[in-house]
């Protein structure tokens, strides 16, 4: 399967900055389907950047974060090239993670 | 004689209950503060805070604190969402030492959103989407030197973004 997370990371020399986009349905458990019956929350609750071995930044998200969603920042440092891990869980324990190079 | 015998053992479970409750309390497992708890241990995803329903309680929760007004903490969003479930939100901010930046809706069934904690060396500034119900006032929230500094501003809505 492919990966959920896509990022870009581009560093101008003196800071990195990333862009991740990734595919999750975040149901917040307010909404009802066709049928009338609630969607049962599911949502990403922490997403991790790690550059280096440590957390560049660290999202602690709930259902109010829109479907599919999207993150910007940036951090000091980062060499073309370098890996950035990016890793996610959600409330029903599934995982992901992935690796990008910086550009 | 069936109403009286449960409402007994109804006096009794209590009875038993503050027994347990003050055995606890003798051994100091209860946490008196239990936001603080949570706030101190920093790497822990903040479920109650994530629990709370008005903006405040979530505050509370999260920080065990609250924020005072500050015009160094910007926020860029739109003024009017055609589309409550994808509200593009991002904030900014000229304070130092920060190390976290929240987002809080309070009109939402659950009022905080995100917070993202920043480490030394990462930018003070945040872009992200947010779903909103209904036109709200929208708070971001900085935590910079162990204070708490927050922007506010209304996002009129046109389309709810939670099944409203």
């Amino acid at each position: 399967m492919a990966s959920s997370i896509r990022v870009r990371a581009t560093s101008n020399g003196d800071t990195t900055e990333v862009q991740a986009l990734i595919q999750h349905p975040m149901d917040s458990g307010f909404v009802k389907d066709a049928k009338g019956e609630i969607i049962p929350p599911h949502f990403i609750q922490v997403l991790t950047f790690e550059y280096d071995g440590k957390p560049v930044f660290v999202a602690d998200w709930g259902g109010g974060v829109s479907k599919d969603p999207y993150v910007k920042f940036a951090f000091k440092g980062g060499k073309k090239g370098d890996d950035l891990k990016i890793s996610w869980v959600d409330n029903k324990g599934a995982t992901d993670t992935t690796t990008a190079k910086i550009q | 004689m069936n109403i009286t015998t449960s409402e007994f053992s109804g006096t009794r479970r209590l009875l038993l209950k503050g027994a347990g409750v003050a055995a606890l309390i003798g051994l100091g497992v209860i946490p008196f503060d239990v936001p603080q708890a949570l706030a101190a241990a920093n790497d822990k995803y903040p479920e109650e805070a994530f629990k709370q329903k008005n903006l405040a309680d979530a505050i509370k929760a999260l920080y065990g604190k609250t924020a005072e007004p500050s015009d160094k903490v910007k926020m860029d969003a739109p003024e009017i969402a055609e589309n409550g479930a994808v509200v593009p939100i991002s904030a900014t901010t000229t304070l130092s030492d920060v190390t976290s930046i929240s987002f809080l809706v309070s009109e939402n069934p659950i009022s905080l959103i995100a917070s993202y904690k920043i480490p030394a060396g990462t930018l003070p500034s945040v872009a992200n989407r947010i779903k909103m119900a209904k036109t709200s006032n929208v708070t971001v929230i900085v935590e910079a030197g162990g204070k708490l500094y927050s922007a506010q501003k209304e996002i009129k809505v046109t389309v709810g973004g939670c099944g409203g």
